[in-house]
């Protein structure tokens, strides 16, 4: 049993050291099978072990022992309990399907060995942090996909602007992560350990004050990873990168280590309500304030970047209500119609040679049906439509809102879900329907559909972000053996309430866009309207940003560099070698070749032996 | 009396003596002869040692001592005439050749 | 009482004689004075019961090694004053007598204090020369064998550095080739190269 969770973790690392060998070299289409083949060989393995933990044991192997110093004892140990199984198959069909897409994306681009590589090593990063069975094992994978996405997100890296969000989005998680540490220290003070299961079991007893302590700074980490609020501009940013790592990182995998965070120390939060109502109170502050930010923008990648931090909001409104198996479930749902929507972005800009405005693309339809025909499910499945996965999701978590009596929680996210619906759709009339711009701006421009391998990649997230909503049964029976299940107290009548009123407003929203769209849009003079500057502009945040924190660090840095490091730390170094030499250049005289000047020198030697002689010898 | 001590200060005095001379001279030759006066000091105290310690070994020490300064007096001018033959004086500060 | 007498006016002699060596500025004073101080310094010997080693110094001494420096004397240009220069003459002044009264420390210290052991105990009955003979040969063998290496090795050097031509056998050449030609090297009335 052991076996297959090696296998799931280090198929991924193989294939990266694979690609790797190849780095130096021209692309080899070797370099991307292997890999790929290597990730569905992991899949596979991910989905046995699933089978295996239904019953509700728990896969453990414990590959040697790490640190252990005095009383701190750290093993490199892996557990697949349920939690960890749901979070590693849909990591691990995610990867592959993005791996078999990113052989045809990236087939012209002179970096293809490297990619592969950078990819598979990211997927290892993080297995390793959602299989690992404490927290400092959890941490290696944190900072391994935080490394990962910096080196894909500045994959391009003679583009300027791709470095500096590449960089963006790693200091912004560095920055974060500091509060994870010192929730890990915290962790450790308190218990003695940092094994899960030993934590855990010890929570109890721990002092609540410190308590919310700690689960604040693990929040803390968790915001960084996750893009909340204000730990959010590197999200949008990171759309530098090339799509199939858009797909796989932002969409699926990386931000939701926040949430896996989260969940997995369920007792924890649990135990501190407060921490937890802030958590939620922030989840639906960033999941409208980003579906703000999708409704007016042009790019293409930024609106569905937009959409994924919007969704992150909902996980974290679910995990702070408590009911971290509805952050679960709407993370593994959003992973299939997340990526579903970004792969086909990135069809979309092949076709229109990397052209991201999508004011200047229309009329997509005929040329791409394919492409066209998936984007549209799965932004079916975001708005939430019933049968669609989404709806299961993200309806569960309304009801868990109005559930627990936080009616302003539940208001906001319906509005929020109407959002979602108006900017999903606006996305998919500006693209495939309507006046074809593109003939004006690029008159050249022949766009046509991708290969039929990407096509083949991308049917597997259609036919999941249908039907994954029917999972919910059996998600619930596997997670009850880890966690306890919260299902609100409300009487039939008022979930079907629910359900109709939501259903009733994303529809109306959906029927508007459809109609607004199709008669050509809104008018232009509501971009010169403040909200529209506002949200355009994501609330001028970066702006302030720059101002107040990088421009003083900047400078700061500089004053350091210029007047510390080199006037002062390098003039002691400098003065220490001028010392040598200067003395070395005066006693160069003793070797003059005079004779009678090296007598002399010879006598004086003879001098001082004596004097020491003298003062150490043995007779007194 | 004459103890031994009366030896040693002399033997040490005429030490100095040849070394003062090897410190001051300039001309090479003269740097031979206040080498040799420095071996003959250390000659009476050897001699002096063993007289007062009855033991022959000083004497012995001595005599080695007076063979191997004739050798070294031999090979010594010999150099010495070859140089003077070069550098056309025995002047130590015109025999400088190194830039210092 | 002679031999408080004796001691101290051959100290006084002897220290006269290497003091004008040293401070002189005529080459052959300095090297007359040598001599003179070579053959006080044998009274010393001769004072301490070591015979043999005072004949020895009286020999080999002011008569081989002075007779060598005399010989080098003739040929430099012995008439001329040497002209010495010395840039601090304190310093000198100070090392030396430092080191003197160090020097006197250092050896009179263990043999005033305790006595060392003998290792090679006087035979009252022999006298001074036959004494040194049996040591010698018996206890020195091995120093004796490795001074007379160096002696022989010294008279290499010096026949090599003497410069003669190797190549030419005066003795095995016939009569008539014989001229001074042969015997270039030696003329004493040739200037000495200049050194630019």
């Amino acid at each position: 049993m052991e076996k297959l969770l090696y296998i799931t973790l280090f198929a991924p690392l193989v294939g990266s050291i694979f690609a790797a060998l190849f780095g130096g070299c021209k692309k080899n289409i070797l370099a991307g099978i292997v890999p790929s083949a290597l990730l569905f060989i992991g899949t596979i393995a991910a989905l046995i072990q699933l089978s295996a933990v239904l019953d509700g044991q728990v896969i453990s192997a414990t590959m040697f022992e790490w640190i252990a110093s005095g009383n701190f004892r750290v093993d490199f140990g892996f557990a697949a309990d349920q939690i960890s199984v749901v979070m590693m198959c849909v990591v691990t069909i995610v990867s592959t399907l993005v791996h078999v897409y990113s052989i045809g994306y990236m087939s012209h681009d002179e970096g293809f060995n490297r990619f592969f590589s950078y990819l598979s090593l990211f997927v290892f990063s993080m297995l390793v942090l959602v299989m690992s069975d404490n927290f400092l094992g959890l941490f290696i994978g944190w900072e391994g996909v935080g490394l990962c996405s910096w080196l894909l997100i500045g994959f391009w890296y003679k583009k300027p602007f791709a470095t500096w969000a590449a960089n963006e989005a790693f200091i912004m998680n560095r920055v974060a992560d500091l509060g994870m540490l010192v929730g890990i220290f915290i962790i450790f003070w308190q218990t003695g350990s940092l094994k899960y299961t030993e934590v855990f079991a010890l929570v109890k007893s721990i002092d609540p004050a410190i308590l919310s302590l700690a689960a604040v700074f693990l929040f803390i980490g968790a915001m960084g990873k996750s893009a909340q609020f204000p730990f959010h501009t590197w999200l949008a940013d990171a759309m530098e990168g090339p799509t199939p790592v858009s797909a796989l990182i932002h969409a699926a995998t990386m931000v939701t280590a926040g949430v896996y965070l989260v969940v997995r120390s369920h007792e924890l939060f649990a135990l501190t309500p407060d921490v937890s109502f802030f958590i939620a109170c922030l989840g639906t502050f960033v999941a409208a304030f980003a579906a703000t930010m999708g409704l007016v923008n042009r790019d293409l990648k930024r609106i569905v970047a937009y959409s994924t931090l919007s969704q992150l909001g909902y996980m974290f409104v679910a995990a702070g209500l408590g009911a971290y198996w509805v952050a679960l479930f709407h993370l593994m749902t959003h992973a299939f119609f997340k990526a579903l929507l970004f792969l086909g972005a990135g069809n979309v800009m092949h076709a229109m040679h990397d052209e991201l405005d999508i004011k200047k693309m229309g009329g997509l339809y005929k040329p791409m049906r394919g492409t066209a025909i998936m984007m549209i499910v799965a932004s079916v499945a975001l708005a939430g439509i019933y049968p669609l996965a989404g709806f299961f999701s993200k309806d569960k978590i309304l009801e868990v809102a109005f559930g627990t009596h936080h009616y302003i929680l539940w208001a906001m996210l319906l509005i929020t879900a109407v959002l979602t619906a108006f900017y999903s759709f606006r996305l998919i009339m500006l693209v495939f329907f309507g006046r074809e711009n593109y003939k004006e701006h690029f008159p050249s421009l022949h766009p046509h559909e991708a290969y039929w391998y990407m096509l083949a990649a991308m049917s597997p997230l259609a036919v999941l972000a249908v039907i994954a909503g029917f999972f919910e049964h059996s998600l619930t029976a596997l997670l009850e053996k880890a966690m306890p299940i919260f299902h609100p107290h409300m009487s039939t009548d008022t979930v079907m309430m629910l359900i109709a009123v939501t259903t009733v407003a994303v529809v109306c929203s959906i029927s508007f866009t459809l109609y607004k769209y199709n008669k050509g849009g809104f008018s232009a003079e509501l971009e010169n309207t403040f909200l529209y500057k506002l949200f355009y502009n994501q609330y001028y945040i970066p702006e302030f940003y720059n101002r107040f924190l990088v421009i003083p660090y900047t400078k700061l840095s500089e004053f350091a560099w210029k007047k510390v490091d080199l006037k002062i730390i390098d003039f002691v170094v400098d003065t220490i070698a001028l010392v040598i030499y200067k003395s070395g250049e005066k006693s160069r005289h003793i070797q003059s070749g005079n004779l009678s000047g090296m007598l002399r020198w010879m006598v004086f030697g003879l001098l001082i032996l004596i004097i020491f002689a003298a003062l150490y010898s043995p007779i007194k | 009396m004459i103890s031994i001590n009366h030896y040693l200060i002399l033997s040490a005095m005429l030490f100095a003596i040849g070394l003062f001379g090897v410190i001051r001279r300039k001309n090479l030759l003269m740097l031979f002869f206040a080498t040799e006066i420095m071996l003959n000091s250390v000659n009476i105290a050897l001699a002096a040692i063993s007289y007062f310690t009855h033991d022959l070994t000083g004497q012995i020490f001595a005599f080695f001592i007076i063979a191997i300064a004739a050798s070294e007096v031999a090979v010594g001018l010999g150099f010495l005439i070859l140089m003077y033959k070069r550098m056309g004086s025995l002047d130590l500060d015109n025999l400088q050749i190194m830039k210092g | 009482m002679f031999e408080q007498l004796a001691f101290y006016v051959f100290a006084g002699l002897t220290a006269a004689m290497f003091l004008i060596t040293v401070t002189t500025k005529n080459i052959l004073y300095s090297m007359s004075s040598l001599a003179a101080g070579m053959i006080f310094i044998s009274g010393f010997f001769f004072i301490l019961n070591a015979d043999f080693l005072g004949v020895v110094q009286i020999v080999v001494y002011a008569g081989a090694v002075m007779a060598l420096y005399a010989f080098g004397m003739m040929f430099f240009d012995s008439a001329k004053e040497t002209n010495e220069k010395i840039k601090n003459p304190k310093n000198i002044f100070i090392m030396t007598v430092v080191i003197a009264v160090l020097i006197v420390l250092m050896i009179s210290a263990p043999i005033t204090l305790n006595r060392p052991d003998v290792s090679m105990e006087l035979v009252q009955n022999m006298q001074n020369p036959q004494a040194i003979g049996v040591i010698l040969f018996t206890k020195y063998l091995i120093p004796f064998e490795m001074a007379s290496l160096m002696l022989l090795i010294a008279m290499i050097a010096g026949i090599i550095l003497a410069g003669k031509k190797m190549d030419i056998s005066a003795t095995t050449m016939d009569d008539e080739n014989v001229n001074m030609e042969t015997f270039e090297e030696f003329k004493l009335t040739s200037e000495p190269k200049e050194h630019k």
